[in-house]
């Protein structure tokens, strides 16, 4: 062991509170194929209309943070589903989540092994990096894939010094152009070929190379690993490559399918959260990533590990649910049916970029103004104090309300305004610092607001412009903690 | 020291629209409408009028910009002719302008039109619109319902009123409207309805049902005003007058200031407390024989009642439940209907609730005439909770 060893510093998880029973989804589809009531077993996670890969990403990060100040070198995004092509998503989320302007922003994409190649590249450079993942893979209504794929996402942080609470111990990684899914540029799905070639030639060919490449790296032998992670969804898969490799059968970790699906780009690292959140100090941990090939890295967890704990942490976030039996709400909600909203709909949400870039630290962060002169805080921040007793102008000072103490001041279920998702619930929410925002609410079950129930608050879509292709990202707030 | 506009101005002539779904008509017949009772009223020529404010909300809906649409719809003489908006407020903005002109003696006859065309949109309900280029990015899209809504869980949260009571006694608001729209041939809804229909109804935003919201209606009103001594020369004796007008918006107290617990109307407190002062009014739960509030909601009719000062702080569900705002309670509000049932035509609202004062106050208002009615009171209330525009007229006679 290294005197300053390298390796992951922080990790959080993020799961959307929609649960879809697929028991519920097979009952929909038995006039399509009724042998998909084989897939009808368990639950898998929804993102809800106004989630997308970068919210849930920024939501991670915040399950990691907590309330811990940083400052990382990079922040780099990990997903195959980027609301941007072409507009750096990762940068966004440093905004949402107010780190200074010192973090470089990196978008990784390309491969659900996006994940773990950003992770390799954190753990082999120099300096600190927060790495988010997430996906919200769509996949066409009756295709095993709506079944099986669950939206997601996790962050770890790498860096190096008495912080590291998993030790990187070596990695490989290898390419193989193995196509066995794809999806084009500008689809909405995935293109899925035979499970069995996929497997015999895939999985069970390419994933022993890389790990071991990996356990020679790091000197390590197989039967020394205590936790084996792999994503994949196909039966026993990680069982049979755990007995293939000659590791112990108790190393297999669950891949959450029957409560989350399988994440995508984020899965491996939401696995790996999963893991450090209940397991033991001296642990080694094998990661693999699998996509054109596959990335493995070993980990050993440290005595730091009892120290961290995130914010609400893989266990917290399967607790906080919600089931969901509308199959037709999920396919709404992934755009894969054109629901008939109404008039309201036509609305135009055409975006002043000019009005964004100047307001972009209020509305990507929710920041708002502090008076310097009578310490009223408000959003948003003005030049001139709201305070009718102060009015003193070009006092402010930027303070940041997303990760304040608030509660429902006012509210609404408005039947008529337009939502993906009604009723469109909003009202005014009262901070503890004293300012008040008028916003969404969101993740809210009917009857739950009342005046005077806390609130946290989430970074989510706002609306869609389908007109020009944009989407605007604001703050919503949601009952704190409740399912 | 500004002595203020009471009776300064008489209003010598008035007219209205029949107000509804007016699919026969656009903005301009419901403005030659209004204007063709109005200039007979008066008894004057079009001729006389020397200067005009028109008051129009969605002009992007209707008219388009600029006060060309009046100018037009009237053939005025090319007189100058204003165009204003101020959110719901905007007919009485226009009344403001045209009271101002003659009290300033920069004419001595204008007119003041309000209208609106809401019912060229193709679905139910207000029009959508942009809040402004900022507030797109962060405020919800709310609707006008949901916007007003708020105020219910905030009111009984304050006063803690059961939300069951609370409900009962927006019933009541709107049963009463109901009830003495039926009686107005002008108003858009004149169908008695019950309690039970009202709670029965299907939910509009948490705790509005449909009954607990007004009427979206097409319609125009207009006024034309001039000075007391040129409306007795005219043979107006006791003429009408204006004996307070006064206007105030919020400046982000409501919407950005922890001060402001949602369960009440700021600017409307305020207006009113500017308006008591410049009629002379004391005691308005005694002096007031009738009110016009802004009912765009059941809610809001409740709430307003202690921002007024008619009712005392958390009183205003008992008074309603007393009938003390029924037609034959002791301050009748809505007696035309309101906005509830009238309807509301938003540029022509505020010189609607005027035009049912100016002919209580003159004996001239049919079925629903009140007994020796002295002293009115009209209130606007623009925009939401919190972000608005009130404005609060009172109408009296004077002497001689």
């Amino acid at each position: 062991m290294t005197q300053s060893p390298t390796g992951i510093t922080g990790f959080g998880a993020y799961i959307p509170r929609l649960r879809l029973s697929r028991k519920a989804m097979a009952a929909a589809l038995d006039w399509l194929d009724p042998n998909l009531a084989a897939q009808g077993k368990g639950e898998r996670a929804v993102a809800n209309w106004d989630e997308d890969s970068l919210t849930m990403a920024v939501e991670a990060a915040r399950d990691l943070l907590a309330a811990r100040a940083l400052s990382p070198d990079r922040l780099v995004f990990a997903s195959t589903t980027l609301p941007f092509q072409d507009r750096s998503n990762a940068g966004l989320i440093i905004d949402a989540l107010g780190l200074d302007g010192g973090t470089r922003p990196a978008d990784a994409t390309g491969s659900l092994r996006a994940g773990t190649s950003a992770l390799l590249s954190a753990l082999e450079q120099t300096g600190t990096s927060l790495l988010t993942a997430a996906d919200r893979r769509l996949a066409r209504p009756g295709s095993v894939q709506d079944f099986t794929y669950g939206h997601g996402a996790a962050a770890v942080t790498v860096g190096s010094g008495p912080g590291v609470i998993a030790e990187f111990l070596g990695g490989h990684s290898i390419f193989r152009d193995l196509v066995d899914h794809y999806r084009a540029a500008g689809e909405a799905a995935d293109y899925v070929l035979e499970e069995r070639w996929a497997r015999d030639e895939g999985y069970l060919k390419i994933v022993p190379v890389a790990v071991k490449g990996a356990l020679s790296k790091a000197g390590i032998s197989a039967d020394q690993v205590d936790h084996f992670i792999l994503p994949g969804t196909m039966a026993k898969i990680q069982a049979t490559l755990a007995a293939k490799l000659g590791m112990r059968p108790d190393s297999v970790v669950d891949p959450l399918a029957g409560t989350v699906g399988d994440t995508g780009a984020a899965h491996a690292l939401l696995m790996l959260a999963d893991i450090l959140g209940r397991t033991q100090p001296g642990r080694v941990i094998l990661l693999v990533g699998y996509g054109q090939g596959a990335d493995a890295i070993l980990l050993r967890t440290t005595k730091a590990l009892a120290d961290f704990i995130p914010a609400t942490g893989v266990a917290g976030w399967l607790s906080r649910r919600q089931a969901e039996d509308r199959y037709l709400k999920h396919m709404s909600f992934s755009g894969m049916v054109d629901i008939h909203f109404g008039m309201r709909a036509e609305h135009d949400k055409r975006t002043a970029h000019t009005v964004a870039y100047r307001k972009r630290d209020m509305v990507n962060g929710l920041t708002g103004g502090r008076c310097g002169s009578c310490g009223c805080v408000q959003f948003p921040r003005t030049r001139a104090c709201v305070n009718p007793a102060c009015g003193a102008i070009d006092t402010q000072t930027p303070v940041r309300l997303a990760d304040e103490a608030a509660v429902v001041k006012t509210f609404t279920e408005d039947w008529l305004g337009f939502t993906p998702c009604p009723p469109l619930a909003y009202g005014n929410v009262q901070f503890a610092n004293g300012a008040n925002v008028m916003m969404e609410f969101t993740d809210i079950q009917a009857g739950q607001l009342s005046v005077g129930l806390p609130v946290r608050l989430v970074f989510r879509l706002k609306d869609d412009d389908e007109k020009r292709g944009f989407r605007r990202y604001f703050w919503k707030a949601t009952p704190q903690g409740g399912a | 020291m500004a002595k203020g506009i009471r009776d300064k101005v008489a209003i010598i002539g008035m007219g209205c629209s029949r107000f509804g779904e007016r699919w026969d008509a656009g903005p301009d017949d419901l403005m030659l409408e209004a204007f063709q009772e109005c200039i007979k009223d008066a008894g004057i020529d079009k001729s006389d009028i020397q200067a005009g404010w028109m008051g129009v909300f969605f002009d992007e809906q209707s008219v388009g910009k600029s006060a060309l649409p009046l100018s037009m719809a009237l053939r005025l003489p090319n007189i100058p002719v204003t165009r204003v908006e101020n959110l719901c407020a905007t007919g009485t903005e226009a009344l403001r302008g045209a009271v101002y002109a003659v009290a300033a003696g920069a004419c001595d006859i204008a007119i003041a039109m309000g209208v609106e065309k809401l019912k060229d949109t193709g679905f139910g309900g207000l029009p959508e619109r942009t809040k402004g280029t900022f507030e797109d990015l962060w405020l919800p899209q709310n609707t006008a319902p949901g916007g007003f809504a708020q105020l219910g869980a905030a009111y009984a949260a304050r006063t803690r009123t059961d939300m069951a009571d609370l409900k009962r006694a927006m019933a009541h608001i709107s049963v009463k409207s109901h009830a003495n729209g039926a009686l107005n041939p002008k108003a858009h809804l004149r169908n008695p309805i019950t309690e039970q229909q009202v709670l029965d109804a299907r939910m509009v935003a948490y705790p509005l049902g449909l009954f607990d919201c007004a009427g979206v209606s097409d319609g125009a009103a207009c006024a034309i005003v001039t000075t007391p001594e040129i409306a007795r020369s005219l043979g107006k004796h006791n003429p009408v007058t204006v004996k307070a007008l006064q206007l105030a918006p919020s400046n982000g107290v409501e919407l950005a200031h922890g001060s402001w617990d949602g369960s009440y109307t700021l600017t409307t407190r305020i207006a009113a407390k500017r308006a008591y002062e410049e009629a002379g009014i004391q005691d308005p739960r005694a002096e007031l024989s009738l009110i016009e509030v802004h009912d765009c909601f059941s809610v809001t009719e409740l709430v307003v009642m202690e921002d007024l000062g008619l009712s005392p702080e958390g009183g205003a569900v008992r008074d309603v439940m007393d009938g003390f705002f029924d037609r034959d309670g002791k301050i009748p509000c809505q007696i035309d209907g309101g906005l509830k049932c009238f309807g509301h035509p938003i540029g022509a609202t505020g010189l609607r609730m005027v035009y049912e004062i100016y002919l209580q106050l003159q004996g001239r208002a049919g079925e629903r005439q009140l007994p020796d009615p002295r002293l009115g009171l009209t209130h606007n209330l623009g925009g939401l909770p919190n972000r608005n525009i009130t404005s609060v007229a009172i109408i009296g006679r004077l002497e001689g």
